[in-house]
């Protein structure tokens, strides 16, 4: 059973590589932006249960600040794959004007946040 | 040329042939009216549509006027006293002393921080409307921009709820839902003119936001995630209904996920609101942490991890390309992000750092739970449960439209349908629980109303016009076809499916004219008294008017020294605050149990003890609103069980049924012993019924306004005799 879980999760890891592999680069690229920003807001927690969460404030506005671009780049993703049907019409420009806009309402209540 | 004129005369004739110069003159003017014909028909259609959005947005401002036309124009009620007075402080002195206020006027001796225990929503867009007027020039005062900022912000409503009807239905669903919220007396209840409360406004930004987040959902478009999530900060800043929202829109959500309706739009629309609206409410300070830690908004981050998840899982799914091995991963996925949200959520809430839902809130799920453990919350008319009556007298035909309009909503099942279906069932249940709630239930329950009439009255019509268009095309095309035979025999049937489509639609246009009827008679007679002013009729028959209540305010305004305290019950806290510009003790802020039970403690005492009481909270005045002369119902005593019973929450000593005779509240001479001898007793009815001789020891009357509904007393100061 364990043999079988194994080689079966050995032949998913491959799989997962390789198909990965395909995507296009500009993909990966928010991909690879998606993960830092995730790794960020890892590491902030971390350094909060080390050093306690006081100021609450500042501790929320820097987690939310990663998770929030993250989500955000996720969903430029989405509009910018080709692959995806719903989005066909999106022309990719409006797409990321749509990013950069978001991105640009959540830093301003970051920094006002932050306190 | 037959074809042509066929429609029109409808004869199977053919025309005499004429000169070709006169065909070619006919043709050309043919062409030329059908042509402009079909141009104007489209925009015929945008006039007419205009024309009535127009005509609702009028209508529904002035419907709400009937106040202001039969008094004066005044601010209504209690809280509305509050909201006035901070909104004239932020005239005054700014944004920023507005933010960082602390009033030491209300709650003596503890104060209030009030910049940062309100919802600012309402004064800021006051100020900034009163800003507007001001810099173009219209010299207008603060008091009437708070008076009509309900009947404005209704109209707005109503345009918005045109919108949002054209994206779940059609424009004429739309159409329909905007002239049915404009009189709807469940929404009138609140916003008439002089209303100045947080729902006038709460509900614009409510239906706005849903709004929003709709065509987000529909579109997947991150701009329109954006303004749904502003639109969800501007009722976060209105209204502490807000929680309605963040959890109505999660529960949406995970309907879609069961019923397998996951989308990338779906994902798109949710996270970018989520996030965004998030980060955007704990600006208002009121709110502060509130969305990571309050047990109220967990579903909402539930649900948002639970879209990573999916989204994730989809990914996968895609990349895989393979059943087999998305088995697996899925297994091992599911029973990981599984096992640790429920121990993440046991331990948050074990350890007490999410908290459970509040006591407002909590009452809402479990209704008899305010009545046993907070009677404060029981003791506001608002908050009991709805009777059948008050959904009659609220929605009239819309009761019944309701489920009509549920029903084709099943039938043409869409995003946005579904939507509009949670909202409406989830509304109404709560509607039931409390009267206060039937106002967020309003909007629901007309544009689900609004698709049954629009739907219906589309078939009708659509009947009707159908089989005159047979008739005619049947007569032109001839007897001696073959189809005519069987369009004889629909010829035969025509007349009474006809006749039952205009009997239909004659009944479905009597049955609205009643509910406009019903709504206007419904505003003018029982939503539109300011309850500061009452009116009743004199024995002649003559309107009389009494305007005690702002007697007696303005009389502590300028015959008590500025520094003076007064205390009464809680009701009257914000008017005497905001009119008679002195100190109070406690108001209908309500956020101290145990200073409001002290009032009603001292209220419901022996005089002497009263007098302790009132030394130790340095109390100069005593206002009490008496019923006796005038036969108003609603005064003190009335009042007076809560009292005890709030009271009796805090402090033992005061028991209720000691004030009850066998279990019955009795004034009169029957009444218990301590019932006679109580200091609310003395002070309010003293002198007309049970105890005629009361001798007032520790307070002597101040004053008493032209027709002895209010009452002030002046607390003497301790006899100088040791």
């Amino acid at each position: 059973m364990a043999r079988s879980t194994s080689k079966d999760a050995q032949a998913l890891f491959n799989s997962l590589r390789s198909a990965y592999s395909a995507t296009p680069t500009s993909l990966k690229i928010i991909d690879l932006y998606v993960g830092f920003a995730v790794f960020t807001a890892l590491i902030q927690v971390v350094y909060m249960a080390i050093v306690g969460s006081f100021p609450f404030n500042s501790f929320l506005s820097g987690v939310l600040s990663c998770v929030g671009t993250a989500v955000l780049a996720v969903c430029l993703r989405i509009q910018v794959n080709k692959e995806n049907k719903e989005f066909k019409d999106l022309p990719p420009e409006r797409a990321f004007a749509d990013f950069v806009l978001c991105n640009l309402v959540l830093h301003l209540v970051i920094m006002n946040f932050l306190g | 040329m037959l074809a042509r004129t066929e429609p029109i005369n409808g004869t199977a004739k053919p025309k005499p042939v004429s000169s070709p110069m006169n065909n070619f003159k006919s043709d050309l003017l043919n062409s030329f009216s059908l042509k402009s014909l079909k141009l104007k028909t489209k925009q015929q259609e945008l006039l007419i549509r205009v024309s009535i959005l127009c005509l609702v947005y009028v209508l529904a401002f002035i419907t709400r006027l009937f106040s202001v036309l039969r008094y004066e124009s005044m601010i209504h009620e209690f809280d509305p006293y509050f909201n006035y007075r901070t909104t004239l402080f932020l005239t005054q002195k700014g944004f920023y002393d507005f933010w960082n206020w602390f009033d030491s006027e209300s709650w003596y001796p503890l104060g209030r921080i009030i910049g940062g225990t309100l919802y600012p929503g309402l004064m800021v867009t006051a100020a900034i409307i009163y800003w507007t007027l001001r810099f173009l020039r219209f010299a207008v005062h603060i008091r009437e921009v708070c008076v009509l900022t309900a009947p404005f912000f209704a109209s707005n409503t109503t345009i918005v709820a045109y919108f949002f009807g054209k994206e779940i239905w059609d424009s004429g669903a739309g159409l329909v839902a905007a002239a049915l919220i404009a009189i709807c007396p469940g929404y009138i209840s609140r916003s008439v003119a002089g209303s100045y409360d947080n729902e006038g406004v709460a509900i614009f930004a409510l239906l706005w936001t849903f709004y929003l987040f709709v065509k987000a959902v529909n579109t997947g478009s991150l701009a329109w995630a954006l303004a749904s999530a502003f639109g969800y900060f501007y009722m976060v800043s209105a209204w502490g209904g807000y929680v309605f929202i963040i959890n109505l829109i999660p529960l949406y959500v995970m309907v879609l996920l069961i019923t397998g309706r996951y989308s990338l739009r779906l994902y798109v629309a949710y996270n970018c609101m989520y996030v965004l609206g998030m980060l955007l409410a704990m600006q208002i300070r009121f709110v502060g942490f509130q969305h990571v830690q309050s047990g109220e908004h967990m579903a909402a981050m539930g649900v948002f991890f639970l879209m990573q998840v999916f989204y994730f899982l989809d990914w996968v799914k895609y990349l895989l390309n393979d059943a087999k091995l998305f088995q697996v991963f899925l297994r091992i996925t599911v029973t990981f992000t599984v096992g640790v949200g429920a121990i993440a959520l046991g331990v948050g809430t074990a350890s007490g750092y999410i908290s459970p839902w509040t006591g407002r809130f909590y009452s809402l799920l479990d209704p008899t739970y305010a009545k046993d453990h907070i009677p404060i919350i029981a003791s506001v008319s608002e908050h009991q449960p709805t009777a059948w009556s008050s959904f009659m007298f609220d929605f009239h035909i819309l009761l019944f439209l309701f489920p009509a309009g549920l029903y084709f909503c099943f039938k043409r099942l869409s995003d946005a349908t579904i939507f509009i279906v949670m909202y409406g069932l989830t509304s109404m249940y709560f509607a039931g629980v409390m009267v206060r709630l039937i106002l967020v239930a309003t909007p629901a329950v007309c544009l689900i109303s609004a698709i049954a009439v629009s739907a219906t009255i589309k078939n009708l019509t659509l009947l009707l016009r159908a089989k005159n268009k047979v008739a005619q095309t049947a007569s032109a095309k001839g007897i001696g076809s073959a189809k005519s035979s069987s369009k004889g025999l629909l010829d035969q049937s025509q007349p009474f499916h006809r006749n039952g489509a205009i009997a239909l639609l004659l009944g479905a246009f009597y049955l609205l004219s009643k509910y406009a009827m019903h709504c206007t008679w419904v505003t003018s007679e029982a939503y539109s008294s300011p309850s500061i002013v009452l009116a009743a009729r004199g024995a002649h028959g003559n309107r009389v008017i009494f305007d005690d209540y702002r007697e007696a305010y303005f009389w502590l305004r300028q015959n008590t020294p500025p520094d003076a305290k007064v205390m009464s019950w809680w009701d009257y806290g914000y008017q005497i605050t905001a009119m008679g510009n002195r100190t109070v003790i406690v108001d209908n802020n309500t956020w101290n149990n145990t200073h409001i039970a002290t009032v009603g403690c001292a209220m419901s005492s022996y005089e002497d003890e009263a007098y302790e009481i009132m030394r130790s909270l340095d109390v100069d005045y005593v206002l009490v609103v008496f019923g006796g002369v005038t036969g108003y119902s609603s005064d003190d005593i009335n009042k007076f069980l809560w009292m005890v019973r709030i009271g009796g929450g805090v402090f033992p000593v005061i028991k209720e049924p000691d004030y009850l005779v066998n279990g019955e509240y009795r004034v009169d001479k029957g009444a218990s012993p301590k019932m006679l001898n109580c200091l609310m007793y003395d002070r309010a009815r003293g002198v007309e019924i049970g105890n005629k001789d009361v001798k007032l020891e520790y307070l002597e009357e101040a004053f008493t306004t032209s027709n002895w509904i209010v009452r002030i007393y002046k607390v003497k100061p301790p006899n100088n005799r040791w």
